[in-house]
């Protein structure tokens, strides 16, 4: 087949693709890892030689020959093509995960220094896999009066809430599960999803606790879904789209040095999305036991137990990718494929503050974490957007050296200014707390309140 | 029968489906949930039109939002989700018939629209919808009244809610 042909249907594939993944997102809420979004640039086989730099692209493309050479029709060949990529990707963050688990583990281990799993394999690396022979032999029980379908069904969209968001996360400049060019406004979407799962399991194990618990979840996921919204917001006013791919790619200077406070907020609310310490009230285990999983057992738990440590990892990528340059690093111009290296790095740094963040700081009571969100964080996101969107049109004049560092002095006076507030506002809860409190005198109580206590003092006198 | 046409069936019959059972099922919950269903299914109808940022809005909003928030009134009242009351009253009938011809004369003006039938044609591929709509929302030649009426309205619901949730007045 002459070369111009050959271009000529991948375009042509490449425009079903783009149709088909999408739906396919939607639709099995799964991953489509597509192969032919990769910019002309960098489409292997142009070049001799460059099958190694981008092995995974080389791969796609030639087993789209091998499929075309049977003689396929194309629609077949991108249902094949993009399932086996939706299963890669699978497959891979999933074998991560279990890996999560031995690393979280080890951390918090050392964290409170002691050693943590070292019996099973070199560093105790296999008892991961004996976790998961566990969970997977224990019995699977269901409670009483439970509602057995959406009780079996909340775990696996619990997870897959969370894998759905790798769809949109750009590996390497090449290599991207769906191009979509709303990708900031998926993941938010697909963060509501996971509400629902945890609604869905509280509800239907018809139990007090995990009913509480799934309360609770509404009360602070929706609420810090907002901050979280804004501070998403200002990537995308720098980038000027809502494609994450194009956030990483205008992301010359990584955005967290020209908006800290919107990455700070973001890191804040994206903890309390995960129902983490300090914000894990959804299953604080002094209060309600274990919250909305508390009736699962076995495998069942496992998924919820590999969906919550995969969506810290996930907060890592997409807060990597947001803020931290995502797949950019040196040479990843050159050698594509060194942008997952970069990525999970990165990832793994800010799973490791995550964790460090969990470790450390007790849990909040509930009213200060609603106060703490809408009395402090939405208004801190608010101010931050609308200062970014004022600058942002002001300074497209001027250079991007001149713009960044604008926005960097912009940024610290106004962590200066909210520091200076909070410390205000600090010394007057100080005072209210330091002033004398009134002791428990039954006069003292009389004269305040008058008649409304007569009839209380009457029970009580006779006590006395 | 092309690819793309399989799936559109299949999602418009559970679209279709899962509508009917929201208002046949008793179980509230269920029903709540049903309607997610429903409501994902358009979304993914909103995917086919090539419209990905309505379809994503319709689960930030509908799913994300409104969705949850009717199962979290269903759930905080007590005994509701296990009502035995009768499903329909004496006047199904009237309103049997009057939704029947409601559903014809929309159907009916909609055939009228010149347009009706014909295949627009693809938008190319440098033609960013978002961007569209983002410009379309704040131009005056387009919908900067309603866009802005829309957000005092919104504002005025939020403050009357502030005012009415008030303890201190």
């Amino acid at each position: 087949m002459p070369w111009n042909g050959h271009r000529e249907i991948t375009l042509q594939v490449n425009k079903a693709d783009g149709n088909f993944s999408s739906a396919f997102c939607v639709l099995f809420r799964l991953n489509a890892l597509r192969k032919f979004t990769g910019k002309k640039e960098y489409r292997t086989g142009e070049v001799p030689g460059e099958n190694m730099t981008d092995p995974i692209t080389w791969i796609a493309n030639w087993l789209e020959t091998i499929l075309e050479g049977i003689g396929l029709p194309v629609g077949i060949m991108v249902l094949i093509l993009t399932v086996l990529g939706v299963l890669i990707v699978v497959i891979f963050v999933l074998a991560i995960d279990i890996f999560l688990v031995w690393m979280e583990r080890k951390v918090v281990a050392r964290f409170q220094d002691r050693l943590g799993p070292n019996r099973v394999g070199p560093y105790g690396l296999i008892q991961p896999i004996a976790d998961v022979i566990k969970l997977i032999i224990k019995e699977d029980t269901t409670p009483k009066g439970a509602d057995v379908l959406i009780y079996n069904i909340a775990p696996v969209i619990a997870l897959a809430s969370v894998l759905i968001i790798w769809a949109v996360i750009p590996f390497t400049p090449t290599l991207v599960g769906a191009e979509v060019n709303i990708g900031v406004l998926f993941i938010v979407a697909f963060g509501g999803i996971g509400t629902l799962a945890i609604i869905m399991a509280g509800w239907s194990s018809n139990n007090k606790y995990a009913l509480l618990g799934a309360f609770r979840t509404v009360a602070q996921v929706i609420s810090y879904e907002i901050p979280m919204v804004i501070a998403l917001l200002i990537p995308v006013i720098f980038a000027g789209t809502m494609s994450i791919q194009g956030i990483v790619n205008s992301q010359e200077l990584w955005n967290i040095v020209i908006a800290p406070v919107a990455a700070a907020i973001l890191l804040v609310s994206s903890i309390a999305e995960i129902g983490r310490t300090p914000f894990d009230l959804l299953e604080a285990e002094s209060e309600i036991v274990a919250g909305f999983h508390i009736e699962y057992s076995g495998m069942k738990f496992g998924l919820f137990y590999a969906g919550e440590l995969l969506h810290a990892l996930t907060i890592g990528a997409l807060f990597s990718t947001l803020f931290l340059g995502g797949w950019r690093g040196p040479f990843v111009e050159q050698i594509p494929v060194l942008g997952i290296f970069y990525l999970f790095g990165k990832a793994f740094l800010v799973y490791f503050l995550i964790m460090w963040i969990r470790y450390s700081l007790p849990r909040i009571r509930i009213d200060h974490m609603l106060n703490f969100n809408w009395k402090f964080l939405t208004p801190l996101a608010l101010i931050a957007l609308m200062v970014t969107a004022i600058l942002d049109k002001l300074l497209t004049d001027f250079s991007n050296i001149t713009y960044a560092v604008i926005m960097l002095v912009v940024n610290l006076v106004l962590i200066w200014a909210v520091i200076m507030v909070l410390r205000i506002y600090a010394s007057g809860e100080r005072k209210k707390v330091g002033e004398l409190k009134p002791t428990a005198n039954a006069d003292a109580v009389l004269s305040t309140f008058g008649k409304d206590v007569s009839s209380a003092q009457e029970t009580s006198g006779a006590s006395t | 029968m092309s690819f793309e046409q399989v799936v559109f069936i299949l999602v418009a019959a559970g679209t279709l489906g899962a509508a009917l059972l929201v208002v046949t099922t008793r179980n509230l919950i269920h029903a709540a949930l049903w309607l997610i269903a429903a409501l994902f299914g358009v979304a993914i109808l909103f995917v086919f039109l090539n419209a990905g940022f309505f379809g994503v809005v319709q689960i930030v909003i509908y799913i994300g939002a409104i969705a949850i928030l009717m199962i979290f009134a269903i759930m905080l009242t007590r005994q509701i989700s296990s009502e035995k009351s009768a499903r329909f009253n004496k006047n199904w009938l009237w309103a049997f018939f009057i939704s029947i011809i409601f559903f014809a004369g929309i159907a009916y003006i909609l055939s009228l629209w010149p347009e009706f039938g014909t295949t627009k044609p693809i938008l190319s591929a440098e033609i960013d919808p978002v961007k569209q709509l983002g410009v379309a929302l704040v131009s005056p030649q387009a919908y900067l009244l309603a866009f802005e009426l829309a957000s005092v309205l919104l504002l005025a619901a939020l403050i009357g809610a502030v005012i009415i949730a008030w303890e201190q007045r």
